[in-house]
């Protein structure tokens, strides 16, 4: 079974965003980028299903900084074949457009089950899964925390509100849009990644011709609005306290 | 003429067979030796052959002057005992030896006559009595007593405990048989040949008293069979030391002459194969199994372990034994990780080092732990908390998760701007660490350290976002990888620098950064902030303009005590600052580690845990009358200490502070 | 192309959920600037009285078995036709494990443009929507094509796309729906917990600044000196330090209790999803841009290691007196 996780990489939440001098866009100065968390999920889930069910892997992502990172870290988990799409790295992009080109690379991958995380947070014109699927011609299914192939098919246990889980049975190829992997994504030490930098290859592929139309044009990006913000509290810890105290009642809770 | 005729009243085929059954000994000791040596070598290389003059010295004083066996009064003096009275009885069987085989044999004449004589046999019963005395404190400790250590305590050991206990046994029962057949062997002697100078052998004399009633041949008769017993007993206990506890009387000199002569702080290297970290017994060093085999089950380790105090799965003691056990087991099919050794016990060491410090025979318990721990991690069998750390400290450089910009965000409310040492030159680099960066509880008192220094005129500076975790604690968690990449970002932005000497906060950087880094090319010294106030006080270079009365006690952090020696410099400063120190019990190198060691303040706190060792050492000092404030110099101490008081109910019983605290304030 | 909003209503297991009412009051707002009508559109099999209590001008509705609970196949291949076949100006979905599942294939499907996490409208009907973890807004303009549009809350309330008037239903053919690739096995509940956050009035949720599993006990000891319960957010669930049925937000419960203190929470919407109707939210968070202060009442930066015991003991002793 050949199963191919996709990875992007976004905006790392933990620096400071800043909307840059067209107020359309994020500064990239200080921007660091990271792989989409439910990606990472997504590719902890697929190593699960490889190390289960003996099938091959593969891992897809675009040119960016940290990409030859989160491919190497890949393969040293497990990973079989790492493609890196090579693209201009100033193109305007959306999810819209990254599908239409992956789903090019991928039908000659000839892949059962696609896995991707269900959303990044910077999704803006939907997330990249479900765009994939219709561009394959194959069925989605997202917010799926844990998968089994049974007979030629998969079983996928979707999420719902307040903890219900729906089992739905899904017809192979399919693409799938992770929300938590079965396990948490494990840690692979630098001495195993720096071994996969040796010995792994990257194939690098051109990423097909870009066609941004199903996006949205963005007219400006700002930070929430502080008419909105909390009465933040100042002081010491005792004069913190002793303001919540008076809250407590004025709302009935004491 | 005072003298002893050698074989007397033993017949000609007993005077044979011994000779015979002595070479049978020998050769059957040789055998048990040749085998458990033929087993250390199974294991990996290790280079442990240099700096040979220190190592004999150490031989002198820790083996056969057994200096930290003496730590302990009792044990000291019983084992001691035991020692030198067997010593000297071995030696008076082998002069006698030499005085009957060699030099009578061969050059005619005996030497054991006369003032030899009476002096030789006085002092060989003066010193079996010493062995007796040993002995019965064996004894008495081991079956009457019962201190905790001396008990096997895990469920597995339990299945072994009873070889285990019948070794102990052996080995006094064994002594105590060859001491009193001789008595009773020299007795029988004087009952019945009645030598004018039997006095001077007065147990021997005052024994033969009590055969009168039997006379004669059946004095004789019973003499030869107690000198056939001695002799058998003898031989036996020889024969068996290879294959028993007696083991120890070779191994632990051994041990002591191949421990590491590397500083403290320093960790065994990672091997540059294949293989990462142990992954079955063969994996071990040789070093490493004699330390498991030279191990006498005494336990001194496992009451100086904060980890097994606390209640968590962690002894050092039956770990050492669970795994010489396995280095003989040969059948049942047992893996080392997780039927020997289970990764919970790993886990729990907070590498304080305490048990490597009390251990009299030098076992380097910690070196074997973080040599498992490697394995693990390569394997990825690590919390989920541990996990999620490591990947922070691999893509942010600290242990918090946070952007590399937030590291000087304590610098931003001090109004004379801080030298960035990449870009000037300065006189101390100022190593401030991920803890008194980053963590909110800290930066205050970090603050608090740079007025410090601005007060004292330092011309010092820091590496602004560009410093990174130094990975002490990286590489006791047994990820060497990540390490090495710490190491490297941080010599490249250092190796740019001009400085003199580098000053630390941290104990833990201090630790790494002077005693691993230089094996990565960097050779500046490395102060603690203490030392280096302490130069500055000695050299009346820091203005102490009010005297603190407060009543304290000191903490010595693992790193700074222990690991590398400080132990009176921060005391200095103390007493400087006008305080009144009084200290704990357990201080100075037997000072109770507070537990974030070795990657334990990363991971998630295991259930077992019955009293946090902070909680355990806030209560040491809170009960110590008259003492206000609990005063560390390692801001993970702090932090534990600090929720630790909060955990255990003592605020506004003990305050903790950080030395720095006090140096400014009086200042 | 008419200048109708269309509402995908979400259900599930025979109850509307509350965004599906949100999405209403949305379309309101966008259909004021469009100058359509408000059309919900609801799939399922005899569920049509799910639509009684609808602020919609119409109900399209389309019954069919396959439709009784909702499979990705069988609503894409329903919305399929029926979108292409009336042209709205716009669709709504709910950004949730339902709408997202249809939206983005329906736009690729039927090659019309998709905007996502939109959490309101502006006065000229420009989406604006939250990205970022909930750090940044964006305002885009709506294309001139029928555009879907998948809806997170925020930005409008329940009960504004709730009335007592039942709108009009029309009945839709529902296309052939046999070979669907996606087909529901079964549910599964829930473990049940030991407490139904959802309605206890005073709840203490811990995020991911609690640290590790032992800190939630002062978490524990200050919900009990109020009289509350604990609850989580995924962070904490995930790490399998609170159960499940402890969860707060959008893979979990949805609460609306009197207060609500968030313990070292950043505030990322999936969160917010679950608590944004409390009645007081106070916030305790060390990082003075995390997002939960901006639907927080209260707020402050203070430690929470270091308040959360105080604010405990002084509880006590004001319950003692």
């Amino acid at each position: 079974m050949n199963v191919v996780a996709l990875f992007k990489l976004v905006p790392d939440l933990v620096e400071e965003l800043e909307i840059d001098q067209s107020g359309t866009a994020l500064n990239t100065d200080f921007l660091r980028l990271i792989i989409n968390e439910l990606d990472d999920h997504a590719i902890e889930q697929a190593i699960l299903l490889k190390e289960r069910s003996g099938a091959r892997m593969t891992v897809i992502g675009s040119d960016a900084e940290g990409a030859d990172d989160v491919l190497y870290t890949a393969v040293a988990k497990g990973a079989d074949q790492l493609i890196k799409l090579m693209g201009d790295p100033n193109a305007v992009i959306n999810n819209h457009a990254m599908a239409r080109a992956t789903a090019i690379v991928l039908k000659e991958l000839q892949p059962d089950l696609i896995l991707t995380g269900v959303q990044a947070h910077n999704d803006l014109d939907g997330s990249i899964g479900p765009l994939v699927a219709e561009y394959l011609g194959m069925p989605y299914v997202g917010y799926v925390s844990g998968v089994n192939v049974q007979n030629g098919r998969i079983v996928v246990r979707k999420e719902y509100p307040g903890g219900l889980i729906a089992e739905m049975e899904v017809d192979l190829p399919a693409v799938v849009g992770i929300q938590s992997a079965e396990q948490p994504p494990r840690y692979v030490t630098v001495n195993k990644v720096r071994q996969a930098m040796k010995t792994a290859a990257i194939e690098e592929r051109p990423l097909p011709a870009l066609d941004v139309s199903g996006g949205a044009a963005i007219r400006r990006m700002f930070k929430p609005e502080s008419a909105t913000r909390a009465k933040m509290i100042e002081g010491s810890t005792e004069e913190v306290t002793a303001r919540l105290l008076d809250i407590f009642k004025e709302i009935g809770a004491l | 003429m005072p003298f002893r005729e050698t074989f007397w009243n033993i017949p000609h085929w007993a005077e044979i067979g011994q000779y015979i059954l002595g070479l049978l000994t020998i050769l059957v000791f040789a055998y048990g030796v040749f085998r458990r040596v033929k087993r250390w070598r199974m294991g990996q290389p290790e280079k442990r052959f240099d700096q040979i003059g220190k190592r004999l010295w150490s031989v002198l004083v820790d083996a056969f002057g057994q200096a930290r066996t003496a730590q302990d009064a009792y044990a000291g003096i019983m084992h001691l005992t035991i020692f030198w009275g067997m010593v000297a009885l071995f030696i008076g069987t082998a002069l006698a030896t030499v005085d009957w085989d060699v030099t009578h044999l061969f050059f005619g004449f005996q030497f054991l006559i006369n003032g030899a004589y009476i002096l030789y046999e006085l002092i060989l019963d003066i010193f079996g009595v010493l062995l007796l005395v040993g002995l019965g404190m064996a004894v008495y400790r081991r079956y009457f007593i019962r201190p905790p250590r001396l008990q096997p305590a895990t469920a597995w050991q339990n299945a072994l405990a009873q070889n285990v206990d019948r070794d102990d046994a052996y080995a006094l029962v064994m002594l105590t048989l060859i001491t009193l057949s001789g008595y009773f062997v020299e007795g029988l002697r004087i009952a019945v040949s009645k030598p004018e100078w039997s006095p001077w052998s007065p147990v021997g004399n005052a024994l033969a008293s009590w055969f009168i009633v039997t006379g004669d041949p059946t004095n004789r008769t019973l003499h030869l069979t107690l000198w056939t017993i001695h002799i058998l007993v003898a031989f036996i206990l020889i024969a068996s030391i290879p294959f028993t506890k007696l083991f120890h009387i070779l191994a632990a000199p051994l041990n002591i002459f191949f421990r590491s002569m590397q500083p403290a702080g320093t960790l065994i290297p990672a091997r540059n194969d294949d293989q990462v970290g142990v992954k079955e017994w063969r994996d071990f060093t040789w070093k490493q199994l004699l330390d498991f085999e030279a191990c006498v089950r005494c336990g001194r380790c496992q009451d100086a372990c904060p980890a097994f105090a606390s209640g968590a799965s962690l002894s050092p003691r039956n770990f050492i034994i669970s795994l010489k056990t396995h280095l003989w087991d040969t059948s049942s099919g047992h893996r080392l990780h997780g039927d020997v050794i289970s990764s919970k016990e790993l886990w729990a060491c907070t590498s304080c080092r305490a048990c490597v410090q009390v251990c009299p025979i030098f076992v380097d318990h910690l070196a074997s732990i973080v040599d498992m721990r490697r394995y693990l991690v390569n394997e990825g069998e690590i919390d989920a908390l541990l996990q999620k750390t490591l990947a922070n400290l691999g893509r942010y450089g600290n242990s918090f998760g946070q952007s590399e910009r937030l590291r000087v965000k304590w610098t931003q409310p001090i109004q004379a701007v801080i030298k960035d040492a990449r870009k000037e030159a300065v006189e101390y680099l100022w190593f401030v660490g991920d803890y008194a960066s980053y963590h909110v509880m800290f930066s205050d008192i970090t603050r608090k350290t740079a007025q410090v220094f601005q007060k004292a005129d330092l011309d010092f500076g820091i590496l602004y976002d560009a410093e990174r975790n130094t990975g002490n604690d990286v590489r006791r968690v047994g990820e060497e990888g990540l390490y090495e990449s710490l190491v490297e970002k941080n010599a490249a932005v250092m190796s740019k620098c001009k400085y003199n000497t580098i000053v630390t906060t941290d104990p833990h950087t201090y630790n790494t950064l002077k005693n691993e880094y230089p094996a990565n090319g960097n050779n500046h010294p490395v102060l603690h902030y203490t030392e280096l106030l302490d130069q500055l006080i000695a050299a009346g270079k820091l203005q102490i303009n009010k005297k603190l009365n407060y009543k304290v006690t000191y903490h010595d952090p693992c790193y700074l005590g222990r690991y590398n020696g400080i132990y009176d410099a921060p005391r200095r400063i103390i007493r400087a600052l006008g305080c009144e120190l009084t200290e704990m019990p357990r201080h100075g190198d037997r000072a109770f580690c507070c537990g974030a060691g070795g990657g334990k303040i990363w991971m998630e706190e295991q259930p077992e845990v019955k009293e946090r060792p902070a909680e355990s050492r806030v209560r040491e000092a809170a009960g110590i009358p008259g003492v206000s404030t609990l005063v560390t110099t390692c801001p993970k101490d702090l932090v534990m200490f600090c929720d630790a008081v909060k955990t255990a109910g003592l605020e506004g019983k003990i305050l903790v502070k950080d030395l720095i605290e006090l140096v400014d304030e009086a200042m | 192309m008419n200048q109708d909003i269309y509402v995908v209503i979400e259900h599930l297991r025979g109850k509307t959920a509350d965004i599906s009412y949100l999405m209403l009051a949305g379309a309101r707002a966008l259909a004021q600037a469009t100058g359509g009508e408000v059309i919900a559109v609801l799939l399922g099999h005899n569920a049509q009285s799910l639509a009684n209590n609808m602020a919609a001008d119409k109900v399209l509705y389309v019954e069919h078995p396959a439709l009784a609970e909702f499979t990705s196949d069988a609503y894409q291949r329903t919305l399929a036709g029926l979108i292409a076949g009336k042209e709205p100006r716009a669709v709504l979905f709910a950004s949730s494990s339902i709408g997202t599942d249809a939206a983005s294939v329906l736009s690729a499907r039927l090659k019309l443009p998709l905007i996502s996490s939109c959490q309101s409208f502006s006065a000229d009907g420009r989406p604006i929507c939250q990205i970022c973890g909930g750090k940044i807004m964006a305002e885009s303009d709506l294309p001139d094509t029928t555009t879907l549009l998948t809806m997170t809350p925020g930005g409008y309330k329940p009960e504004e796309g709730q009335s007592g008037k039942a709108p009009d239903v029309i009945k839709v053919e529902a296309p052939s729906l046999d070979n669907l690739r996606v087909t529901l096995k079964q549910y599964i509940e829930p473990e049940a917990g030991d407490v139904d956050i959802s309605k206890e009035p005073i709840i203490v949720s811990v995020g991911r600044g609690i640290q590790n599993q032992d800190n939630i006990e002062i978490a524990e000891e200050l919900a009990r000196a109020l009289g509350g319960v604990v609850a989580a957010s995924r962070p904490v669930v995930d790490q399998g330090w609170m159960s499940t049925s402890r969860l707060v937000g959008k893979s979990g419960k949805k609460v609306k209790p009197k207060i609500y203190l968030a313990l070292g929470i950043s505030g990322a919407p999936e969160h917010v999803e679950g608590m944004g109707e409390s009645e007081v939210i106070i916030a305790i968070n060390t990082d003075t841009n995390a997002p939960i202060f901006n639907v927080a009442k209260y707020g402050t930066t203070v430690d929470l290691f270091d308040l959360v015991p105080a604010l405990t003991e002084k509880l006590r002793e004001v319950k003692k007196v």
